[in-house]
């Protein structure tokens, strides 16, 4: 694998000292002399952090819901950019608004889903996650039949499947209608928004690692350090709140595919499965095929009684 | 205002003229601390890939470490009640040792959560103004309120009390009293909010236990006093001040109070698992005998009970007796045994196995063994720091020249 990039490699990340560190020049007449304190204290700290490249702009980043559309014009363009320079790539950075009057939600047939795990590496190449250390929101469990007790389940099963005796069941974030890792993040670095999914600003994020301690489902992971990808690796249809390339340090999930479903796609593992096991929609719309299912299958969520209000479905058929 | 200058003038005098054995002491701690940092640079530098946490154990000895010295922090108030609630004079000679070890413990709290975010660099996103502090859903939040607050009430309150030592006048009830009752209840609260961080997470059975607070109270007010313990006769046999010793007394009589309720607290726990019997006790299985060949807590919890259960043998046996290598001995015990017990023995067994089954074994990489130790150090250096200024202004050694 080339991979010429200090941040993206084997290549140990060199601190960068606050002098280094590129600095908004014509911010700088404009903002304190405690603010450049402040911010060369941080650069230094967080050289090693981040990926470089740590301005005072995104030092004084404010929280997603808090910027303005030019501030994140702004911040769109330095994302472009820094990708850019790592990847030798244009990215096509999006920021779709949930659709009104959208729940998105998951219906996963427990009696079609084989375990083939094609929605696993669908979802890795769609949502660029790490790959070395490797790094997947989809789990897939392989369960034996007659019991349903997750702690029992083999999540690392390997060969032929399906297996005689076993049934397959994938999870990944549910997008809970009621999330314990929200109300636990000190700073609000992730929240549910109005078409249910539950996204994290991975410029605010601090990684304490709270929320997956929060999670009754598994479905947070951190950066332990900085992702690795290789260039032709990137998936360059990228959302702000979804799929673009991580930092160092913060926590992500399965996000729907934001970027994709608030467009009219399906998300990636939907589109790659090869069973049909996973139907994906919009269940506030009767029409639908999950709002279907969930009206006249027996379905059942994971882990009920805590309340948590799973958006993924599971039924037999 | 230039008498107050002259103050801290005075005390970092103070600070830096000491016997010999006050600069070994001190130069060995800054090289524990020395070594701690470079461990954590390097920290920075790869990331938290250094540590042995994973997705599946995103907690370990860091946070452990936190919580054990919360409880620390909170035992502070053993010495608080008896000293201004009931004005026991013996007490009174000593409380500012206890609050200053409160001071030294949540210093090191700090520390350790410092250590353990993946972006310190962003802990400006929890100051309210420029970021947002998730107040009050977050119990990491309340956290972060009590603790720096029991901060500053512990800095403020032997600040003010030597300040008006230091000129020879008597300290104002006013100034001091309320807070000093307000502390009382807010000492109660940091152990309590840190228990509350973990016992309200649905998600983790283990942890998911209305007595997780109490437990840790009472495990707190049994290693608490005997840290107090070493620490007190340290000071007697090294400072320029004499202990009581039924100060001493005290201490040992509320861990042979508190530590048998720990234990009937832990019966209580394990109870539950074990006779329910239900999908939830395996991560009590995993943590006292181990699942299959993963087992790496089950020496641990076993040595760690077995510690505290001779410390306290051993305090119950001396009685009032004079036997202070027994009594330094026996605290040791208690001290490491309840840091294993509510330590590594409750964070990381709530980990696992996980919600999706899985079984990751988790103990501490060499890097977080030395970031640890150095946080350790760097508490007993501004412990005995603080200390040593505080001790020459009691005994009258440090005075304003005007000071009668």
């Amino acid at each position: 694998m080339a991979c010429h990039d200090p941040c993206g490699c084997e290549a140990p990340n060199e601190p960068m000292t606050a002098d280094q560190a590129p600095v908004d020049r014509h911010a700088l007449g404009r903002r304190s002399f405690l603010k450049r304190i402040m911010t060369g204290a941080a650069a230094a700290t967080t050289a090693a952090a981040g990926c470089g490249d740590l301005s005072l702009e995104q030092v004084l980043q404010r929280h997603y819901k808090e910027l303005s559309p030019a501030d994140k014009e702004r911040v769109f363009a330095r994302i472009k950019a820094q990708t850019k320079k790592r990847f030798r790539t244009d990215i096509n950075l999006v920021d779709p608004a949930p659709i009104p009057d959208v729940t998105f939600a998951f219906a996963i047939s427990l009696s079609v889903c084989n375990g083939n795990r094609a929605c696993v590496h669908a979802c890795v190449k769609e949502n660029n996650q790490s790959r070395d250390p490797a790094m997947q929101y989809i789990k897939v469990i392989e369960l034996n039949k007659g019991d349903l007790n997750l702690e029992k389940g083999d999540m690392y099963f390997e060969g032929q499947v399906p297996k005689k005796d076993k049934f397959y069941l994938p999870t990944q974030c549910n997008q809970c209608d009621n999330p314990p890792c929200v109300s636990v993040c000190p700073v609000g670095a992730t929240w549910k928004e109005q078409d249910g999914i539950v996204v994290v600003d991975y410029d605010w994020c601090i990684g304490c690692r709270y929320c997956m301690a929060a999670c009754p489902y598994e479905a947070r992971r951190f950066n332990f350090t900085t992702p690795t990808l290789a260039r032709h690796e990137l998936n360059t249809n990228q959302g702000y709140l979804s799929n673009r390339v991580r930092p160092r340090g913060v926590v992500e999930k399965c996000h729907f595919c934001l970027h994709r479903t608030r467009q009219g796609a399906y998300p990636a593992c939907a589109e790659a499965c090869p069973t049909g096991a996973r139907k994906f929609g919009n269940l506030a719309d009767p029409t639908s095929d999950v709002a279907q299912i969930v009206k006249n299958k027996r379905v059942f969520v994971l882990k009920e009684e805590l309340q948590t209000g799973p958006r993924v479905f599971y039924y037999f058929d | 205002m230039g008498t107050y200058l002259r103050y801290w003038r005075d005390m970092i005098r103070t600070a830096l003229v000491g016997p010999r054995l006050y600069y070994a002491w001190l130069a060995a701690l800054a090289l524990v601390i020395a070594g701690g940092t470079a461990a954590y640079v390097m920290q920075l530098q790869h990331g938290l890939i250094v540590t042995n946490l994973s997705d599946q154990v995103s907690w370990g000895a860091y946070i452990a470490n936190f919580t054990f010295l919360v409880g620390v922090a909170a035992a502070a108030v053993l010495l608080v009640v008896p000293s201004y609630v009931y004005h026991r004079a013996d007490v009174k000679e000593v409380v500012l040792i206890g609050e200053l070890l409160a001071v030294s413990a949540i210093v090191m709290c700090l520390a350790f959560v410092t250590v353990d975010i993946g972006r310190p660099d962003r802990v400006l996103h929890m100051l309210p103004g420029f970021g947002q502090l998730n107040f009050p859903s977050s119990i990491l939040a309340w956290d972060v309120v009590v603790l720096s607050g029991y901060l500053a009430l512990n800095m403020h309150i032997p600040g003010y009390l030597l300040y008006r030592q230091y000129l020879g006048k008597p300290a104002r009830k006013r100034a001091y009293l309320p807070l000093v009752f307000l502390s009382i209840f807010w000492a109660v609260s940091i152990h309590t909010v840190t228990a509350f961080l973990y016992s309200g997470l649905g998600g983790r059975p283990f942890w998911n236990t209305a007595i997780l607070a109490p437990r840790f109270l009472v495990s707190a007010f049994a290693s608490g006093p005997s840290i107090l313990i070493i620490v007190l006769l340290a000071i007697d046999k090294w400072g320029p001040q004499d202990v009581k010793w039924s100060v001493i007394q005290l201490l040992r009589r509320i861990v042979t109070v508190m530590l048998p309720l720990n234990f009937f607290l832990l019966g209580c726990e394990v109870f539950k698992e074990f006779y329910t019997d239900a999908a939830h006790v395996i991560s009590a299985e995993y943590l006292f005998f181990g699942i299959g060949e993963h087992a790496t807590l089950v020496p641990y919890i076993w040595s760690g009970l077995a510690m505290s259960v001779v410390g306290l043998s051993i305090f119950i046996w001396l009685g009032e007796r004079d036997k202070r290598g027994w009594l330094v001995g026996a605290s040791a015990l208690v001290v490491v045994g309840v840091w294993i017990e509510k330590g590594m023995g409750l964070v990381v067994p709530g980990f696992l196995p996980t919600p999706a089954g899985d079984l990751v074994e988790y103990s501490p990489s060499w890097i977080e063994f030395f970031v640890s130790l150095g946080i350790w150090a760097l508490g007993a250096f501004i412990f005995t720091v603080l200390a040593k200024v505080a001790l020459a202004i009691q005994s009258g050694s440090l005075r304003h020249p005007s000071a009668a």
